[in-house]
């Protein structure tokens, strides 16, 4: 599945994985405790407000800071179904394909999303639908490699294939 | 058409003749890095992947740092899962509390990257070690899990912005940390995302090995993907006492192509300092103005090293910590902090007023060791001044070089090294 409709949950450009999870939370990598901190400083009891296949929207540089991995598994745990967001720093963006973390880059298309919007995304497709408006636009896909990891849910099961010599 | 330093070692580890800027990859990674926080995630996943050992026990590389020793209950679990796998696997770089010390210090320092590496580390500031002329970059968890299964990584060869440092420092307490911050400043925290940034140029041979690891450790800090630097006679001192292994030295072609090229003059640098809450709000010391603080971390992976120590027992030596403030000093490594011992800076530090720690990351990431109340400001010579980095989401943090942090704990204002001691 590639195709995902929520409700936006709108954040501005530079949002650091310390504002995602801070790293007082990182003593315990349970999902309860991730799910439970996440953006904890942004959205106050953001875990609670959430409604299952919502979706982040973020501005530039989402997510830069330190490399925990915890960062997207909070918000995968959270219920997020996709992060939409102008750019991704570098480890955001590798550690959610590898953890199956939906994510795409739009560049100036947040702009037209606002808190509680309707929103559709096709991750695939490149596709972005304002619901609410009607409008749609069109942003990058990943590259084939990208997908095959995409393809295989994570990058634990690509790996697995590979170590079985299927891939 | 010529590669940069950047392509060259990439495509060396990817078995390829040459690469281009955008291209993935897969490539043979050196070293594998791991700490006591993204280390239990990655081996969890690596559980899962259907392999029993790791590619190499020599090559995966495993320090509790950040929150050992242990702070809490669950952070001894963490710890004791990085133990346990780190025996199970026959690990030969994994270092115990006794021997640890931040991570980014203590690699170089015990000669585990060579120039010409490709080093991937479950951490951030795993970038540092591009100062020895080593492609090395953070990765996650998962990343680092496979990588342990499989002995590769899959990357995008990034564009590479040209740093070309110019001149030489015209005071003592301009280092290292100061030309990072002034960078940052100048392109912000996404002003290289996803590239490489090369330092070069003659400023570059007036500062030393580890005012260069200074500057390739915060080279993430503006969204780099690498930090790296040329090999020069500095860098083959540095390493002939302590690296084993046979490694390849690789330069940057004349015609390599470029995304960008900046120039910083040495010269006209003043310090710098990062206001909240980002590492690109920087002003020169000169126009910080009034700024009181309750406290003062001197350490981290970015200046936890000798010449860190070393400039803030030479500016707190005979003086005294304002009464209002407290100073936390943290050596990088259980070397560092046994030659510092030998010099007499323990000596000085706490004849000053201030606390010798243990090396540990805890202050730097808000773990322990130094948390910041509700309203509290804290001058540090760590690298990230992010809401809540170190405690309260109300507190705030500035960033400097040791220098300016020894001065301002004397002060219990942020304060220029000269108002403490002369040139």
């Amino acid at each position: 599945m590639s195709k995902y409709i929520g409700k936006v949950w709108r954040v501005g450009d530079d949002i650091d994985t310390d504002l995602i999870i801070a790293a007082r939370h990182l003593n315990d990598a349970s999902p309860e405790n991730l799910r439970k901190n996440c953006l904890q400083d942004v959205i106050p009891d953001f875990a609670e407000k959430i409604s299952k296949g919502d979706i982040l929207v973020a501005g530039k540089n989402f997510g830069c800071g330190s490399s925990r991995e915890h960062a997207p598994l909070a918000i995968k745990h959270c219920g997020v179904s996709c992060v939409v967001a102008h750019s991704f720093a570098r480890i955001f963006y590798r550690n959610a394909i590898n953890i199956g973390l939906p994510i795409i880059t739009v560049g100036d298309v947040v702009e037209a999303f606002q808190d509680g919007d309707s929103i559709e995304v096709d991750v695939n497709q490149g596709i972005i639908r304002h619901l609410d408006k009607g409008q749609e636009y069109q942003a990058e896909t990943f590259p084939p490699f990208i997908q095959e990891i995409i393809a295989a849910g994570n990058l634990v099961n690509y790996v697995k294939k590979r170590v079985k010599g299927d891939v | 058409m010529g590669m940069t330093i950047t392509e060259k070692i990439l495509a060396a580890h990817a078995g390829l003749e040459e690469v281009k800027a955008g291209e993935l990859i897969n490539a043979k990674v050196d070293i594998a890095l791991g700490n006591d926080i993204t280390g239990p995630v990655a081996i969890k996943e690596f559980e899962k992947m259907g392999v029993e050992k790791v590619f190499d026990p020599e090559k995966v590389v495993l320090v509790p740092d950040h929150f050992a020793p242990a702070k809490d209950i669950k952070s001894a679990e963490q710890c004791k899962v990085l133990r346990d796998f780190a025996r199970s696997q026959e690990l030969t770089h994994y270092y115990e509390v006794g021997q640890m010390g931040i991570e980014h210090c203590l690699l170089p320092e015990q000669g585990i990257v060579a120039p010409g590496d490709l080093v991937i580390g479950a951490d951030s500031h795993t970038v540092t070690y591009g100062a020895l002329g080593a492609f090395a970059t953070g990765v996650g968890s998962t990343d680092l899990a496979a990588a342990m299964a499989t002995g590769e990584v899959w990357l995008r060869v990034p564009e590479t912005i040209k740093v070309n440092l110019t001149g030489k420092p015209s005071s003592p307490w301009v280092v290292g940390k100061d030309v990072i911050l002034d960078l940052i400043g100048k392109i912000g925290v996404d002003g290289a995302l996803y590239q490489a940034l090369e330092f070069c140029g003659e400023g570059l041979s007036h500062l030393s090995m580890d005012s260069r690891f200074t500057i390739a450790n915060m080279a993430i800090e503006a969204g780099a993907k690498n930090g790296i630097m040329p090999v020069d006679e500095k860098t083959l001192i540095y390493t002939k006492c302590r690296v084993k292994k046979p490694y390849q030295v690789y330069e940057s072609d004349p015609d390599a192509v470029y995304s960008q090229e900046i120039e910083i003059d040495l010269t006209s640098l003043k310090p710098q300092v990062a206001f909240p809450h980002l590492p690109s709000n920087t002003r020169s010391i000169e126009d910080v103005g009034e700024v009181f603080i309750d406290q003062v971390v001197i350490g981290s992976c970015t200046n936890g090293r000798m010449e860190d120590m070393r400039i803030a027992a030479q500016i707190l030596k005979g003086k005294k910590v304002h009464p209002y403030l407290r100073l936390i000093v943290i050596p990088g490594t259980q070397g560092i902090y046994q030659q510092c011992m030998r010099e007499g800076i323990v000596e000085t530090i706490i004849e000053a007023g201030g606390v010798f720690s243990t090396p540990t990351c805890g202050p730097c990431l808000g773990g322990y060791m130094g948390i910041l109340a509700k309203g509290e400001r804290a001058l540090t010579t760590t690298n990230r001044n992010f809401v809540g980095r170190m405690g309260h989401p109300e507190s705030e943090i500035y960033l400097a070089n040791p220098a300016v942090a020894a001065a301002s704990a004397v002060k219990g204002r942020i304060a220029a090294p000269e108002e403490v001691i002369g040139n």
